[in-house]
């Protein structure tokens, strides 16, 4: 087991190198760069070129690309992110802002995905084709077919229209105002935990009801052992695989993906930051960000490998 | 019966007068507003962004400011300078500061301190960026002759210099911190503002409480304000509706005003300008047939911005017909002398007859193609677009439209590979020396996407900026106008964009002006219950 985790851990390093290269090639390849972002688009009179040179120099943008892509790598050796083109701020600050909302959003919303799937999943393959099945495909189905942005934003115009209300607009950490903490990120979670729940109430149902034709659980109800048991005990171990995964990706997603959603409840999250800045084409931002939701998804990953050797002993890494 | 007439007129009188007197500004309240874009940095002689405007500027003054109850927000009005007078020969202009104005760390604020912000915006010492240092090249030398008189030396008299010290941009700093460190104001905030900073939690707002010490005795009625950052324009109006937040300074659309207007009733205001921001359309000269002033005249007259002008202010954020100055300002064009303009012209049908003439003469065949580049901004690019292409198609002209993405646009344009493009000009002030400047030949203004050279309108501009009869400059803007917009029709106007800012009706003490970057000083405002 621990030379499969070592294996594991070394196979992460090649896979995070080369994203750093695709994304520092990426960035420069799309036109625009953070001075241009920063003084043409604001419709000023007066555009001096001389300023821009100057800003392009102060950033280093002036440098050869492998002189540029040298410095960021043995900036990324040391941990140290560097600063933000954009606002000249330190990147880790920049992100440890946003980073408690991302988390409490994506840890609310796969909580709520998880409870609401695993049951729902369950209950469906086991009373399947009953009136119990059809409503649980139909609360899944239409959860697939809602994006998130959209039942945030219906969210709110309820909310609206009904109490005259909102959510507060600021951020609240959690151990300072409970109430105002989940006052505002409650709904958010709730929008994007549905669609998740979704999606891990169909791929429970699926996996359930193919365990649930197994010859194994075939002869455990033959010898008379006692349904709960069976599922449990016997079906839910190996059903519930392919739920994690999807379970877990999508919380390493929820990072960083939840771009409109953020939008939508002006959630000051990773993936506001995300968008705003590449379109700022604050490269160094954008290159820490894409290293750390790379980071992230490879650490999901691999727990998850490791979940599944633990609950499956049959797989191993060879 | 005369006798009844007065005792009425009397009643009358006093009922109004009541409400008037009921409106007195009350202290406290905090003011809480969204702001659709975030600073970069604290340093206002470096950005360019109303989003450094509406959360920074109540910390700061500036040496004028735009009288905060003109709408036309182009009368200066006394700030830290109490009063100024010029020279006979028009070049030298003094102010006296107000004495006892207090930094927010306690010492006090003289006539050092302007000439090191000036010289800073103005003169920048090496490896310190100004973006508006081009704005002052008619300045000579700044000079601070006694504590509290500043003398702006200028190399020739000018219409505009005023106007110039209006920019809401120009913020007064401490002089021995930028001696020390230039660069320290791009980071830091203390000012001598109605406000002292308390927090900005970066993405998401930024915080100011009363300065208790503020030189304007009597202000700033609020307690403090909260500005939060907030880019989703259905999340502003949903804060605003759910009075989370009393305004939004830079303006919503028409179809938000109206629900808002629907769902609040009495409990919204809302203040409309003309707005000092415009969508132009660059018209690249090297590309042909564009080279041909009669091709380009013809895109304007194929242009109906009168039924355009009805049709778009109720979906998008453009209204008024204007020529290069904003409607209802000094130094705007008459309705009816802009109407004389190609383009301009009440008949759209002999508009477009003569654009068909044109484009026939100048050898451009019916049905002839070429590509309108676009800017990826929903409002109101997208709507304008789609209107200026269907006018085009309508005097024979089939035109493709490429949208490029916003970061990338201006790079686009700079490179010059575009035939026709949508440019974009927004000023903090209405003032022509600003507003006309981007007409200028490419040679001298590199931001000419036009690419063009044109020496008269060049001189044409130099005469009306030195002229200090405003009558006379008024003249010589007029025939600006026609060599730009007409003769050659360098560049194209399409439609003013128009200002909407429904607010709370608690909300007193606020004006709107065409700019988005005026009047956030904050301390005339109040908070009625």
């Amino acid at each position: 087991m621990a030379l499969y985790i070592l294996k594991r851990l070394l196979a992460m390093v090649p896979t995070l190198l080369g994203v750093a290269v695709l994304i520092f090639l990426l960035l420069r390849v799309i036109p625009g760069d953070v001075v241009e972002a920063r003084y043409l688009t604001q419709g000023s009179q007066f555009q001096s070129q001389e300023l821009m040179d100057l800003e392009r120099k102060k950033l280093g943008l002036d440098q050869p690309l492998w002189k540029q892509f040298g410095s960021w790598m043995s900036g990324l050796g040391r941990l140290d992110f560097g600063l933000s083109m954009w606002t000249a701020s330190p990147i880790t600050e920049e992100i440890k802002l946003r980073f408690a909302l991302s988390l409490q959003v994506a840890i609310m919303a796969s909580t709520i995905a998880t409870l609401l799937a695993i049951p729902l999943g369950i209950l469906a393959a086991v009373k399947q084709d009953s009136w119990v099945d059809y409503a649980v495909r139909v609360f899944s189905i239409a959860g697939l077919a809602t994006p998130s942005f959209w039942l945030g934003t219906l969210m709110i115009l309820a909310m609206l229209i009904i109490f005259k209300w909102v959510p507060p607009m600021v951020f609240t950490p959690l151990w300072v105002n409970p109430w105002d903490n989940l006052a505002q990120l409650i709904w958010p979670a709730l929008a994007v935990g549905y669609r998740y729940c979704a999606v891990g109430t169909r791929m429970m149902r699926s996996t359930m009801l193919e365990v649930l034709r197994e010859d194994y659980i075939r002869t455990a109800r033959a010898k008379g052992l006692w349904l709960k048991l069976i599922l449990t005990r016997h079906a839910l171990k190996n059903a519930i695989l392919p739920v994690l995964t999807v379970i877990s990706m999508e919380f390493a997603f929820l990072l960083g993906g939840l771009v409109v959603t953020e939008q939508v409840f002006n959630l000051n999250g990773l993936g506001m930051l995300f968008v705003e800045a590449i379109s700022h084409r604050d490269y160094t931002l954008t290159q820490a960000l894409v290293m750390l939701v790379a980071t992230f998804f490879l650490i999901v990953n691999f727990v998850v490998d490791i979940a599944y050797a633990w609950l499956d002993p049959r797989i191993r890494y060879r | 019966m005369r006798s009844l007439v007065h005792a009425l007129a009397l009643v009358a009188g006093a009922l109004f007068a009541f409400p008037i007197q009921a409106q007195s500004p009350r202290y406290g309240g905090e003011l809480v507003f969204p702001v659709p874009s975030e600073p970069p940095s604290y340093d206002g002689h470096r950005e360019e962004t109303f989003g450094l405007i509406h959360p920074i500027a109540p910390f700061y003054n500036t040496l004028l400011r735009v009288d905060p109850n003109d709408k036309s927000g182009t009368k200066p009005a006394p700030s830290l300078a109490e009063s100024w007078s010029v020279s006979q020969d028009g070049k030298t202009y003094t102010f006296q500061l107000h004495r006892g104005v207090k930094f927010h760390d306690g010492s006090e604020m003289t006539s050092k301190d302007v000439k090191a912000s000036y010289d800073k915006i103005i003169f920048p010492p090496p490896g310190v960026g100004s973006t508006r240092k081009g704005q002052y090249v008619v300045v000579e030398s700044v000079e601070a002759p006694e504590p509290y008189t500043v003398v702006f030396r200028l190399k020739h008299p000018s219409g505009s210099f005023i106007a110039s010290l209006l920019s809401p941009y120009n913020f007064i700093y401490k002089a021995d911190i930028l001696a020390k460190d230039p660069h320290w104001y791009e980071t830091h905030i203390m000012g001598t503002g109605p406000f002292t900073f308390v927090e900005h939690v970066k993405g998401s707002h930024v915080v100011g409480k009363k300065n208790p010490n503020y030189w304007d005795k009597g202000k700033p009625y609020l307690d403090g304000f909260r500005a939060v950052f907030m880019r989703d324009t259905a999340a502003q109006v949903a804060a605003v509706r759910g009075e989370r937040a009393q305004i939004q300074f830079r303006g919503f659309t028409p179809v938000a005003r109206n629900d808002l207007e629907k769902a609040l009733g009495n409990k919204i205001t809302v203040q409309e300008s003309p707005w000092d921001c415009i969508l132009l359309v660059a018209i690249n000269h090297k590309k042909k047939p564009f080279d041909d002033p009669r091709v380009r005249r013809a895109l304007t007259l194929a242009l109906d911005r009168y039924e355009g002008s009805k049709a778009l202010s109720r979906i998008a954020i453009v209204k008024e017909v204007a020529g290069v100055q904003v409607p209802g300002t000094p130094f705007a064009t008459p309705p009816d002398e802009l109407a004389k303009l190609a383009g301009y012209w009440r008949d759209p049908e002999k508009s477009r007859a003569e654009a068909r003439r044109l484009l026939k003469e100048a050898g451009v065949p019916e049905g002839f193609s070429f590509t309108f580049m676009n800017r990826g901004i929903p409002m109101p690019y997208e709507p304008l677009g789609v209107w200026m292409i269907d006018q085009w198609r309508k005097v024979g002209l089939n035109v493709t439209q490429r949208v490029i993405e916003p970061a990338a646009y201006f790079g686009s344009l700079r490179k010059g590979e575009h035939e026709v493009a949508m440019d974009f000009q927004c000023g903090y002030i209405v003032e022509p020396d600003l507003d006309m400047y981007k007409f200028l030949s490419s040679s001298r203004n590199p931001a000419n996407y036009g690419y063009y050279e044109d020496p008269v309108l060049d001189q044409l501009y130099d005469k009306q900026s030195q002229a200090t009869n405003p009558e006379e400059r008024k003249k010589i803007i007029r025939e600006f106008e026609k060599r730009v917009l007409d003769e050659q029709a360098h560049y194209l106007m399409t439609l003013q964009w128009h200002r909407i800012i429904p607010h709370s009706s608690r909300l007193h003490g606020w004006t709107i002006t065409p700019s988005h970057y005026l009047n956030n000083t904050l301390d005339t405002v109040w908070l009625s219950p």
